[in-house]
């Protein structure tokens, strides 16, 4: 798996505080039973009238195609567990998001699929979304091994990541399935010391 | 740091080895999957080659896709039965228990865990489900993930986890009556906020939840992530051992003093210390009626609607964007706001007391013209029991449809939504915008009760003058 030290790119901003992952991406596109085709519908109801016509989400701005980092405010992904959620940010093309906090689930999904939530200040994630509105050609660098975003090759601002997270992407152990069945032998101990598991 | 509570116990037991990356790698005692965020995992398993490890700690329903009107197969809609064709697939291929329709067992997965007794204290619980705290009601550790780390659990029975802190929250004194469970865990949230328990898990206690039956602590607990705390849980204590007596999967007679023995030696020690401790008074809780779009969005069915200018400067933006869509005004009050659909149902209320304490209010009298009410028992045992007890006929007698089990319109995947800008009364648990089904839909939570009255009276209504 692949070591993830640094993100690189422009980026794009989504403001609010609570935006769940309903509204990142509606139940109805659950029905797919691979992930395959959500890259399309991230944000899809903020994004689209009910004609399909563009309601003007920075998602569709043509100066944020392309942009691999998110720039978000409190809360982001409260709500339901659905991986889709990061899924859709990932294939649409998101590689790293940075904001003033996370819901849980939705951060430990993140870091399930090689995406980084790096924490900054509300003034932090405010000049953040106002440097790249004010220029979307900016280039951010999101370096893990640093804590820091870069700007032009000069350090703008640090950034937090819970460490273990961080670990795991810049060790490439973020994917964790080969690290869990590495200990399958401790894993039948513990099964085994636990009296509800063999019945009482 | 928090030491001696049940969170530690269960977490300490249940931790395999620390990990390279610093996360626990975490035994999980029970794992239960349903047909939307387990076809990927399967397929994921079935790439890498790998087998389910302990098949027989995974159990299987489906709930969030099934229609309720008629469940006949196949269903109307192609990808709602494309989905059911992948786990049934998947359960037989891989060796798990799978709770079907003909089973008799089908329903929303922490409605069915609960009342088959597979839920026990001192256990660690995964589901792909954002209300898996549903199960901390009995003492346990429960986690909402994520698919991939579906496919964890699947192939090792474990997953690699960031410990907790543990805030205690106390809820001391009496309810008044006419109060229940929702209107509890939709004031705290109120209270502490939806980001609040964000990095927390939250253990739930004091004379109100003692004195709280097993379905009540699941509608409290169910709601633990509605705060931002992906675990909340109430000790075990003689009513939770009560209620697994004698059910399907509970320790049988011979070993129900081991299980006892265990089930008591996880609850939080007396001297327990916490890394937060929160209190609050049970005769200052009223029924609570959600008017915006995040469920901390709530008043008391009395108060008048919140004006943003007061709001913290943080909140504003989320106020301003919660009137827009609920087309709702600032000093208004909530009592007498009009409503076009009811819901009962939903992991939080769509148990059996709810059925009961929502048909009080329902019996003898008759649902408005203007409103479409209909309810939809948690899980097909839920439902034979409410006709055995002829609720389903005091509901459609008054004018309510009753359905088969299911989730519904509390997350709108099946045909059970809302249209246009319509408004729901409803029991579930998220009032989010397009949580129901229409981008324009708008969504106001309350408890089963309350809900029923508002269908009656076609209204926000305090359901205390409805039973007067």
């Amino acid at each position: 798996m692949s070591k993830i030290n640094h993100i690189e790119g422009r980026a794009v901003p989504v403001e609010g505080n609570d935006i769940d992952t309903d509204r990142i991406i509606p139940a109805r596109y659950l029905k797919e039973i691979t992930f395959t085709n959500m890259g399309k519908y991230p944000f899809y109801d903020e994004r689209f009238d009910s004609a399909g016509k563009p309601k003007g989400h920075s998602f569709d701005m043509p100066q944020y195609q392309g942009a691999h980092i998110l720039f978000v405010n409190q809360n982001f992904g409260c709500g339901s567990s659905r991986e889709h959620a990061p899924q859709s940010l990932m294939r649409w093309g998101i590689q790293a998001i940075v904001g003033e906090s996370f819901a849980e689930i939705f951060a430990g999904n993140c870091t399930m699929l090689g995406i980084p939530t790096c924490t900054v200040s509300k003034e932090q994630a405010h000049e953040l979304q106002g440097k790249v509105k004010g220029n979307p050609k900016t280039q951010f660098v999101v370096d893990l091994d640093k804590k820091a975003i870069f700007c032009e090759g000069k350090e703008l601002m640090k950034f937090d990541i819970h460490e273990s997270k961080r670990n795991a992407l810049i060790n490439g152990t973020w994917d964790s399935t080969s690290l869990l069945l590495a200990n399958a032998g401790k894993t039948a101990e513990v099964a085994k010391r636990l009296p509800y598991v063999s019945g009482f | 740091m928090a030491k001696g509570t049940l969170y530690n116990k269960v977490w300490d037991s249940h931790t395999v080895d620390k990990l390279p990356t610093g996360q626990n790698q975490l035994f999980i005692g029970l794992h239960l999957i349903h047909e939307v965020t387990s076809p990927q995992a399967f397929d994921m398993l079935a790439e890498k080659g790998l087998k389910v490890a302990y098949p027989q700690r995974t159990f299987a329903t489906v709930d969030h896709i099934v229609p309720t009107k008629s469940q006949a197969r196949p269903f109307q809609d192609n990808e709602a039965e494309q989905m059911m064709g992948a786990i049934e697939k998947n359960v037989s291929r891989f060796g798990v228990t799978f709770f079907n329709f003909e089973s008799g067992n089908q329903g929303i997965v922490h409605i069915i865990g609960p009342e088959m007794g597979l839920t026990q204290p001192g256990m660690t619980i995964a589901c792909g489900d954002s209300h898996t705290s549903t199960h901390g009601a009995f003492g346990t550790l429960a986690f909402g993930i994520g698919t991939t780390q579906v496919r964890d659990v699947l192939a090792t029975q474990c997953l690699a986890m960031d410990a907790l802190k543990v805030r205690r929250v106390n809820v001391n004194g009496k309810l008044k009556p006419g109060v229940t469970a929702k209107d509890v865990t939709l004031y705290i949230i109120q209270k502490l906020g939806v980001k609040g328990g964000i990095g927390y898990a939250y253990e739930y206690g004091g004379d109100v939840f003692d004195a709280m039956t097993m379905e009540e602590r699941m509608t409290v607990c169910n709601m633990a992530i509605e705060g931002g705390a992906r675990v909340g849980y109430v000790n075990p204590d003689q009513t939770t051992f009560d209620y697994l007596k004698g059910r399907q999967y509970a320790p049988a007679a011979d070993k129900w003093e081991k299980a006892l023995a265990y089930w008591k030696s996880v609850a939080s020690d007396k001297d327990a210390q916490y890394d937060d401790v929160v209190n609050f008074n049970g005769a200052d809780i009223e029924p609570i009626v959600t008017w915006g779009i995040t469920p901390d969005q709530s008043v008391g069915v009395n108060d008048s609607l919140p004006d943003p200018a007061k709001a913290h400067e943080d909140e504003r933006k989320s106020y301003e964007l919660a009137y827009k869509h609920m087309d709702l005004k600032p000093g208004a009050p909530i009592k007498g706001t009009k409503i076009d659909v009811a819901f009962i149902g939903s992991c939080t209320n769509g148990r059996i007391s709810d059925l009961r304490e929502a048909a009080k209010v329902a019996k003898g009298r008759k649902v408005s013209k203007t409103v479409k009410a209909f309810v939809v028992p948690g899980s097909q045992a839920v439902k034979i029991q409410a006709e055995k007890e002829g609720l389903d006929k005091v509901f459609q007698d008054a004018g309510f449809e009753w359905r088969q089990a299911g989730c519904s319109m509390c997350l709108a995947m099946n045909p059970d939504k809302l249209k246009g800008s319509e408004i729901s009364a409803s029991s579930s648990n998220r009032n989010f915008i397009g949580r129901q089904g229409s981008k324009d839909g708008r969504t106001m939570l309350m408890s089963p009760a309350m809900v029923a009255a508002a269908a009656i009276e076609g209204k926000i209504t305090d359901v205390r003058e409805v039973l007067k």
